[in-house]
């Protein structure tokens, strides 16, 4: 590992006139079985001709770096390169061996290629390559990091490229350099840092591993500061993967909230709304795959629209057909409702399959911001939780502003009167349940981008849709929100300390407990409420 | 009577249409009915509905090959749903009410302990197909997939190994189930024996079906930067795998730093799955589809015209994975007993196994051991490629001889290494 990077330093320190070709003799060993041959290939390769070096070990990288007979070859989608010379071979060979690496070669792949990358004129790649080159910077490497360091203009990477120095002088024998360093070191928030920092302050037999006192104090000061940071950044990601569980308990508990908080129907196939939605967004994916695959990116946007049609259009089916003649009667509406479920997942189970079926991430879902070094938070998890504060809105809007939204609340309210001033209340009861389904499929559409999609999704979030509900108190959309939130946090904090399984026991005793206590949960309707 | 015996001839008939047997003249001669006991739905469908396939395309090919001691083969195939409890009424029905002469099937072990006591009792034959915990040795049983030293043990060996990355704390990750809790407790003793102290080694469960891994790749994280090169050694089973490895690949934990070894993920469970984030994390099996042999080309191409003629979903993309092999070999290995034995007696067919060999699609011709009803396996360890493939990274020279009863759990040392039984 080490002895790569010091032959590449050497070969920076004097960089030579640029090679037209590489010897393939250099290039031969890289297809060798023994990872340690290959690594020695991968130095000699980076060491004799780095210009040309570099498209070969991106291909080595990239998987695409193949054996054709005696040469080593670049595939290039349809096109085979040599990769001596970079030029085109025609015809294509057609037997040809990828060459395989482990991670063990992987790493020094890397470390070989940010340092390649380091002088490239593009300021991204620099950046990334010295982002790289801190994972793995130790002494040997200082040559290469002190002329980084000369060269660099940019503020942003000469502090990084500092921090890969500072990492790099730990092991030098100047007691002074050290302790430099390890100052520096203090100002990072990475973990690797902290593994690195913390044998210093360790015994080995009877003497310390850093024989300095001085720069043992400033490492425990500079430890010290690096754990509170990650300290810091540690509840933080906590609270956000709370949140995240919270958004995702409330996508799948709001329509919920309207079928049963609003209008008091007991819908146990509500789960199966969720995975009405979820295979409306495998089917937009199939419809892109096939007929717009150039767009199939934004699939999920068109699926948006299509999930919350569907569910809502299963939704009026069911209360046309069997929910209205069951009002005022909760527990037939249970039987029945459960019927559907049981009916609607063995259609699904007909039409679609016993099996999961596959919706991928849209690219722009993939991958996270790395807010720190020991913080990445997911685009997948952050677009929902967006999302589901859009689905919010927008139902706060449709039910407090809009003609329908009063007619709803005043059915709910108060049927006979709300019948008598001329709202049609069957009609009423109609859009409402199916607005209740359509929030459920766009729940389930989100629910594609995380969890597996299959006939019985739903039988997961049905139980965890109604102990929202019920914990936020009836009727009400922001007892919703907060019973949502706060059992997301809650559960997360609790899995933190006491792992999935008995988290998962101790919240659903904790609803008992509540629930016992306090009936009408967190929120409780005031006023007066004329029961049908 | 008349009623019952249509409806046995309607079935048979929907039996032929469902899985292409050749004619009805088949329906005149006697059959040899084959049990196949495979969720079909529920949590491991992932897993399971491919090796019911394999089972099916042997059947098909042994069939269209003249069938077994001049009779045709006749699968009947049940679903018993991820349901434990229904595995064992599904058993009881394959054996009393169908009376199948061998049955294929199981994926997870709750799935086998639950089915065992049914087998004993009726003395039933079953052929299992997944790498296991070990600890177990059936008369009833064979057993075609790893024991924890043809694929655990030598997986964690090559973590600690200089080319595995020099591991020295190791997180312990499974589904909350008899099969995980066994096989860490065997890792942990294994461990234990290396010099990793309790410290460095953290074990984490979720219950089957769990869907959402923030908090435990979190946790890795945080663990990993405690000190010490780490390594996760994941026993998660099912569709739990799907959201696992998006996560996984989301939070930017990569091969380099954290390799995560995978036991019960082959190339099937990684179809629905981005791989391009997880290149380089590992698998260990005793197959890999990436395999390149004769007996594999032609174990491959026969499955992916099978699927295509079964227009199975994404037929295209058709995969052969670890258990599918094991299955292969297993029907197999049952047919070339009951030939030796000239019969399907349970017995017979139990006494003719030993010593059986089979040309497998991993390379090697593989042995049923005299004695101790499982098989010698060569062991590999794989990279997941950007394909979702498996780069081969280490193997043994030849086959392992399985050790139900690892050494690494305390009187072990006194079982014997044959079945209580007849």
């Amino acid at each position: 590992m080490g002895k790569s990077r010091f032959l590449l330093c050497g070969w920076l320190l004097s960089v030579s006139l640029a090679q037209a070709a590489i010897d393939p003799a250099l290039l031969k060993p890289l297809a060798s079985e023994d990872s340690d041959t290959k690594i020695a290939a991968i130095t000699a390769l980076a060491q004799a001709a780095p210009a040309e070096a570099l498209p070969v070990l991106k291909a080595l990288a990239d998987d695409s770096l193949a054996v054709a007979g005696e040469r080593v070859v670049i595939v290039a989608g349809e096109r085979v390169l040599d990769a001596a010379n970079n030029t085109e071979i025609s015809p294509a060979p057609a037997a040809r061996e990828v060459i395989g690496i482990n991670n063990r070669v992987r790493r020094e792949l890397s470390a070989a290629l940010a340092a390649l990358r380091l002088f490239s004129t593009e300021r991204a790649v620099r950046w990334q390559a010295a982002q790289e080159v801190t994972l793995s910077a130790d002494a040997k490497m200082l040559p290469l990091l002190d002329r980084a360091l000369a060269a660099e203009k940019d503020p942003e990477i000469r502090t990084r490229l500092q921090l890969a120095h500072a990492q790099a002088s730990l092991g030098s024998t100047d007691a002074e350099v050290r302790l430099a360093a390890v100052k520096t070191l203090g100002e990072s928030s990475d973990p690797k840092v902290r593994q690195l920092l913390l044998p210093l302050n360790e015994k080995r037999g009877d003497s310390w591993v850093e024989p300095d006192s001085a720069v043992r104090a400033a490492a425990g000061t500079s430890l010290r500061s690096i754990e509170q940071r990650l300290a810091w950044a540690d509840s933080l990601g906590r609270a956000f993967t709370g949140l995240s569980l919270g958004s995702i308990l409330l996508l799948a508990a709001l329509g919920l909230a309207i079928t049963y908080g609003v209008m008091g129907v007991i819908n146990m196939a509500h789960g199966e709304l969720l995975m009405v939605g979820a295979y409306s967004a495998w089917a937009m994916q199939s419809v892109f795959r096939a007929y717009l695959p150039g767009a199939l990116d934004w699939y999920l946007l068109a699926a948006i629209p299509v999930g919350f049609l569907a569910a809502a259009l299963v939704g009026v089916l069911m209360e046309r057909l069997i929910i209205r003649h069951l009002y005022g009667r909760p527990l037939e509406t249970l039987l029945a409702t459960w019927g559907i479920s049981l009916f609607l997942m063995q259609v699904a189970r007909t039409v679609f399959g016993a099996q999961n079926v596959e919706v991928a991430n849209p690219a722009w879902m993939a991958g996270g911001i790395e807010l720190l070094p020991n913080l990445m938070l997911p685009w997948n998890r952050i677009i929902i939780v967006a999302f589901s504060i859009a689905v919010l809105v927008a139902m706060w809007a449709i039910l407090n502003l809009s003609r329908l939204g009063m007619f709803v609340r005043a059915v709910t309210q108060n049927r006979p009167m709300a019948g008598c001033v001329g709202v049609p209340t069957g009609r009423i009861d109609t859009l409402a349940f199916g607005l209740g389904a359509g929030i459920a499929g766009l729940g389930g559409v989100a629910l594609s981008q995380i969890a597996n999609v299959g006939p019985d999704m739903g039988q997961g979030y049905i139980v965890d849709s109604f102990m929202v509900v019920v914990l936020g108190g009836v009727g009400q959309l922001a007892g919703a929100v907060w019973a949502a939130l706060g059992l997301g946090v809650f559960t997360k904090f609790l899995e933190g300390w006491t792992g999935a399984v008995v988290a998962k026991i101790v919240v659903l005793v904790f609803i008992i407990i509540f629930i016992q206590k306090r009936p009408q949960g967190l929120f409780a309707l005031k006023g007066r409420f004329v029961e049908s | 009577m008349v009623r019952r015996n249509f409806m046995k001839t309607l079935s048979a008939v929907a039996v032929t249409a469902a899985f292409g047997l050749n004619s009805l003249s088949a329906l005149a001669a006697e059959t040899i009915k084959v049990g196949v006991l495979h969720s079909l739905s529920g949590t491991m469908a992932i897993s399971e509905t491919a090796l019911k396939e394999t089972v099916l395309m042997a059947i098909d090919e042994i069939n269209s090959k003249g069938g077994v001691l001049g009779k045709k083969l006749e699968p009947v195939v049940v679903d018993p749903a991820s349901n434990w409890p229904l595995f064992a009424e599904k058993a009881r029905q394959l054996l009393s009410k169908d009376k199948v002469a061998v049955t294929f099937g199981c994926w997870t072990s709750v799935s086998r302990k639950s089915v065992l006591p049914v087998y004993k009792e009726l003395n039933g034959l079953l052929f299992y197909p997944v790498q296991y915990e070990g600890e177990e040795l059936e008369y009833n049983v064979f057993y075609t997939g790893a024991a924890p030293n043809q694929q655990a043990i030598p997986a964690v060996e090559y973590l600690m190994s200089k080319d595995g990355g020099e591991a020295k704390r190791f997180v312990l990750l499974g589904t909350d189930y008899v099969y995980p809790r066994t096989t860490n407790k065997i890792l942990r003793a294994f461990l234990k024996s290396k010099g990793v102290a309790d410290a460095d080694i953290m074990e984490e469960y979720t219950p089957f079906g769990h869907s959402d891994y923030q908090t435990i790749i979190a946790k890795i994280k945080k663990f990993s930067s405690e000190g010490k090169k780490t390594a996760v050694i994941s026993t998660i089973n099912g569709d739990s795998n799907v959201p696992f490895y998006k996560e996984l690949g989301n939070a930017g934990i990569k091969a380099t730093d954290v390799p995560v070894v995978a036991f019960s993920v082959g190339e099937e469970e990684l179809r629905g799955v981005d791989t391009k984030p997880l290149v380089g994390h590992l698998a260990s099996w005793n197959y890999f589809m990436s395999l390149k042999n004769a007996e594999n080309d032609k174990f491959t191409k026969l499955y992916r015209s099978w699927a295509v003629k079964q227009k199975l979903p994404n037929a295209d993309k058709a995969v052969t994975n670890d258990p599918m092999e094991a299955t292969y070999i297993g029907v197999y290995m049952w047919k070339q007993a009951v030939e030796k034995a000239k019969s399907t007696d349970v017995d017979k067919v139990i006494a003719a196994m030993a010593g059986q060999t089979f040309k497998a699609p991993s390379g090697f011709t593989i042995k049923m051991d005299e004695k101790n009803h499982h098989l010698h396996k060569p062991v590999f360890i794989g990279e997941i490629k950007a394909d979702g493939q498996f780069n081969v990274v280490w193997k043994t020279p030849g086959p392992v001889k399985a050790a139900p009863w690892s050494p690494y759990i305390p009187g072990n040392d006194k079982k014997k290494d044959t079945p209580e039984g007849k």
